[in-house]
């Protein structure tokens, strides 16, 4: 097999261990493609035989030979003469590895390059020297800024089907440098190239005299390596808290990617929505050395001293740095690659971090057309491609931290029809009626006095999770009745209930609220509930309460104060009137009961409620 | 921290995605250095853990030492390890050189077919039982609705297009073209009833690095990878009639690595041993396209 070398200058003193992956994008044709061809043949990187290969190939076909088909290899590409996905090229400089993305510039496939983009450090841009700036051009200069992507470099291409004129490529530099202002995004340099002649691409051009600066690969060497964001605030979306048991390992470890700021053994922690908190017990490892500290970027798992209710979803933070925003509504930047147009009346998912939540866009505030970057403010949707800036309304609390000043925790994909169609970045957590009841739950919580016994331990004890069940439904379907059956039957199985009728709370409680306007303190009065129940499920009961046609906007107040997994909404009656998504209906009147309350019972042994009996 | 910390957190960060939105999850373990750097993450994520089975797809003409291994491993690290076979396909002969078939039918029936009735759970799988240290059939096996699999971007052409999250359909088929944006850490997680998910945590690493990574865990490793003393060796391990070594000197891994770094097989395909590939006019691509790993 011969296996020799005859690429000698492949042999350098390179630090092999430093890679970066760099992205190259730009309108269709403007010649991504030849641009790293030629980087690849004037390092000598290609494999053996490939350009003949290649060649060989073209001339069959008739088809002069361009370095984009080294790229373009497989077999229906070089049909459509177009990269069709972000294929990825290795090769090195003498400074570090490069593993090169290359984006296609097709319209269609706009959702390959945000995939090849967002994992790159650094981006060229290309433009065409003869056809100048285009709508891609501008829109993948809008979606770099986005994806977060600050290291750019901007090749005006094809500089020999110009005569190589000064003036043609100082007139693209400037235009595309004022788009590029508006942004904030201030571009490494400009290069004069030809992909096709080699000019400036590795070596420097005898045609371009009047140009001094970097070539493409002495500007890709000039890329600093990103830092990981040590100095900024911890943040750790949780991804699980794994308990092994069925192994025999009794570690309760919470587990995540540190994304910004770093963790000591013995830190403060609060997780954010709940704003539940904990002490850094033991920070875990496999096959290596206990830890003391770990920073951004590292995979970790750590114990907790104290046992608290925590799961996916939730942002950690140090209690002594500045907090990770919480909010319900948000305005945010976004770009959408859906077929579908993104629409108001229509309910998404989002998802941040590990986080999930529903969302709707409450308002658009403008519609930015990439195609010459104008704002379009009369339309009431946003297309196939269309980049905006929105307020989303969100069916829960969310976690999150502005795009100013950290951008994983500001960054949010919108899930449409299983797949993910958009993303968009954090600007701004609005207030809603929501945000004076949010603060309270988290200084709730950060002040709640600890009992020795957890809720683990209760739970264990009553061989039950605590749950608030609420019965709702039509006036007259018999939810009383209903709720005291149920009680009696829970009971009777041995499970720690209590029915809390709503009247006895109004003149009880809430016997102040009653005695003014109880329909203007309504708010008041739900959320005195709801902080009622929140005692209840702290003590371990399973809750019953029983409301008249519950509304979306109640349960709200409810999944605010109560861990909305700790709630179960049962529907009672045949006639459905009203906006919550309930987890269980169920048939009112006498002759029903016995099945109801059967069906109840199985709906909390299937959510893990309680135990089969 | 350094490139290969950063590897391994990525890796490990989309295991534990993988396992957090998938109930029927498996590994694809071929035995082989890449799959077993695998393995070896999803005992770093779950701290010394396997959550999952590890499923092989065996095809009856694995190189000998390659099943010892297994079975070992299996053994001493208390894997769950569920085994499926095409025994169709064998019964009927349907192989190569032995049979009827050419290297790419062969291929196909004993790798992809066998690997698509593994995972739906037509097709009979093996589990060891570790408490009687023997292979006995899984009397229910349920269909499979991801696979975590050891691909690398630079092995092979059609490798780089993959996404971390792949969608399969019904078919198992891959439709490159339709593969929907993955960014910001965030993936393909909902789905459609029927779908099925290639998941590839190795996507963004090379064959050094996973020499590297081995030296540095001290993964073991199937003794074929090295030189015995008769100048050759096996850079990528397959079925014995379509494998072949490659000539090396290197008895190490440290010696692999330092083969890798000076460039000796820089101008030769990892796969080059592997004679399906050069019969597939396509490279890798038609057969991975019907779901080849």
């Amino acid at each position: 097999m011969a296996v020799e070398n005859l690429k000698s200058e492949k042999k350098t003193d390179v630090d092999i261990q430093e890679k970066m992956n760099i992205v190259f994008v730009g309108h269709v044709d403007h010649g991504k493609s030849t641009v790293i061809g030629r980087l690849l043949a004037d390092t000598g990187t290609l494999p053996e035989g490939k350009i003949e290969q290649v060649q060989e190939s073209c001339r069959r076909n008739s088809k002069p030979f361009e370095y984009a088909y080294l790229i373009d290899a497989l077999k229906d590409e070089r049909a459509q003469s177009i990269t069709i996905d972000s294929a990825r090229v290795f090769f090195k400089s003498k400074k570090r590895h490069y593993i090169i993305i290359d984006a296609p510039g097709h319209i269609e496939f706009i959702k390959n390059m945000v995939t090849g983009a967002s994992r790159a450090e650094a981006a060229v841009l290309v433009i065409d020297a003869h056809e100048g700036i285009q709508e891609n051009s501008r829109r993948h200069g809008y979606l770099l800024w986005m994806l977060g992507l600050k290291q750019i470099v901007v090749l005006v291409n094809k500089m020999d089907m110009v005569g190589y004129d000064q003036e043609k490529f100082n007139s693209i530099c400037d235009e595309y440098n004022l788009f590029l202002d508006e942004l904030g995004v201030k571009p490494l340099c400009y290069i004069p190239v030809s992909g096709r002649m080699g000019d400036n691409v590795v070596n420097r051009s005898e045609n371009t005299p009047w140009y001094a600066g970097y070539t493409v690969l002495s500007a890709l060497d000039q890329f600093k390596k990103e830092k990981p964001e040590t100095d900024k605030p911890f943040r750790m979306p949780v991804q699980d808290v794994y308990k092994f048991t069925l192994y025999g390992d009794n570690r309760r470890i919470v587990s995540g990617n540190v994304v910004s700021g770093t963790l000591k053994t013995g830190d403060e922690l609060v997780f954010y929505p709940s704003g539940k908190k904990s002490r850094v017990k033991t920070i875990e490892t496999f096959s290596a050395p206990p830890k003391e500290s770990a920073v951004s970027g590292e995979a970790i798992g750590f114990t907790l001293d104290e046992q608290i209710y925590i799961r996916r979803g939730q942002i950690a933070a140090r209690a002594n740095e500045t907090p990770p925003k919480v909010a319900t509504r948000i305005r945010a930047s976004l770009f959408w690659l859906g077929k579908h147009p993104l629409l108001t009346k229509k309910q998404y998912t989002i998802k941040l971090g590990s986080a999930r939540v529903k969302a709707q866009i409450e308002t658009i505030h403008r519609i930015i057309d990439a195609s010459d970057y104008s704002t379009i403010n009369e339309k009431n949707q946003i297309d196939h491609h269309d980049v905006a800036e929105c307020t989303f309304r969100l069916s829960h609390p969310l976690a999150l931290d502005l795009s100013d000043t950290l951008a994983d925790t500001s960054r949010f994909v919108i899930v449409d029809d299983y797949e993910i169609w958009g993303g968009g970045i954090i600007l701004q957590a609005v207030d809603d009626e929501e945000t004076e009841l949010l603060e309270e739950v988290i200084t709730r919580d950060r002040k709640w006095i600890k009992s020795e016994v957890s809720m683990y331990q209760r739970a264990e004890h009553y061989s039950q999770r605590p749950t608030l069940l609420i019965i709702t439904g039509e006036k007259s379907v018999g939810r009383k009745r209903f709720a005291s059956r149920l009680e009696k039957t829970l009971l009777e199985n041995g499970r720690m209930v209590y029915y809390l009728g709503i009247g006895s709370f109004l003149y009880g409680v809430s016997a102040d609220l009653k005695r003014q306007s109880p329909d203007d303190n309504w708010h008041e009065h739900v959320r005195r509930m709801a902080q009622a129940a929140h005692l209840f499920l702290d003590a371990g009961l399973i809750l019953i309460m029983t409301a008249v046609e519950l509304k979306q906007s109640d349960l709200k107040i409810f999944n605010t104060i109560i861990n909305p997994n700790y709630i179960e909404t049962i529907w009672i009656g045949e006639r459905v009137t009203t906006d919550i998504s309930y987890d269980l209906q169920v048939l009112g009147g006498e002759e029903n009961m016995d099945r109801s309350v059967a069906l109840v019972k199985q709906l909390l042994q299937d959510h893990g409620i309680i135990f089969s009996l | 921290m350094g490139h290969l910390d950063e590897l391994e957190s990525r890796s490990v960060f989309i295991l534990r995605e993988a396992y957090a939105n998938f109930k029927n999850l498996g590994m694809l373990w071929s035995m082989g250095k890449d799959s077993t750097v695998l393995l070896w993450l999803t005992k770093k994520a779950f701290f010394g853990h396997v959550p999952f089975p590890m499923v092989h797809i065996d095809t009856h003409y694995k190189i000998p030492e390659m099943i010892e291994y297994r079975d070992r491993l299996a053994r001493e690290w208390n894997l769950p390890l569920v085994v499926g076979t095409n025994f169709d396909a064998l019964n009927e002969k349907h192989t190569f050189p032995d049979g009827n078939a050419d290297r790419i039918t062969c291929c196909g029936l004993l790798k992809t077919e066998a690997l698509r009735r593994t995972l739906t759970g037509e097709g009979k799988r093996m589990v060891f039982n570790h408490d009687t240290n023997q292979y006995e059939e899984d009397p229910h096996p349920e269909p499979f609705t991801a696979v975590i699999v050891g691909a690398r971007a630079d092995e092979e052409g059609s490798r780089s297009k993959e996404r971390y999250f792949s969608p399969r359909d019904k078919q198992n088929e891959w439709n490159i073209g339709e593969q929907p944006p993955e960014f910001w850490n965030q993936y393909k997680t909902d789905f459609k009833a029927g779908t099925n998910v290639r998941i590839h945590p190795l996507l963004d690493w090379t064959e050094i690095n996973i020499w590297e990574y081995i030296a540095q865990e001290d993964i073991p490793t199937v003794s074929l990878y090295y030189n015995h003393g008769d100048g050759q060796r096996y850079r990528s391990l397959g079925c014995y009639p379509c494998t072949f070594p490659v000539q090396s000197e290197a008895r190490t891994v440290e010696e692999i690595i330092e083969e890798l770094r000076t460039g000796r097989f820089s101008n030769v395909a990892e796969r080059s041993g592997r004679a399906q590939d050069k019969d597939d006019e396509g490279g890798l691509e038609t057969l991975r396209r019907e779901g080849y790993m």
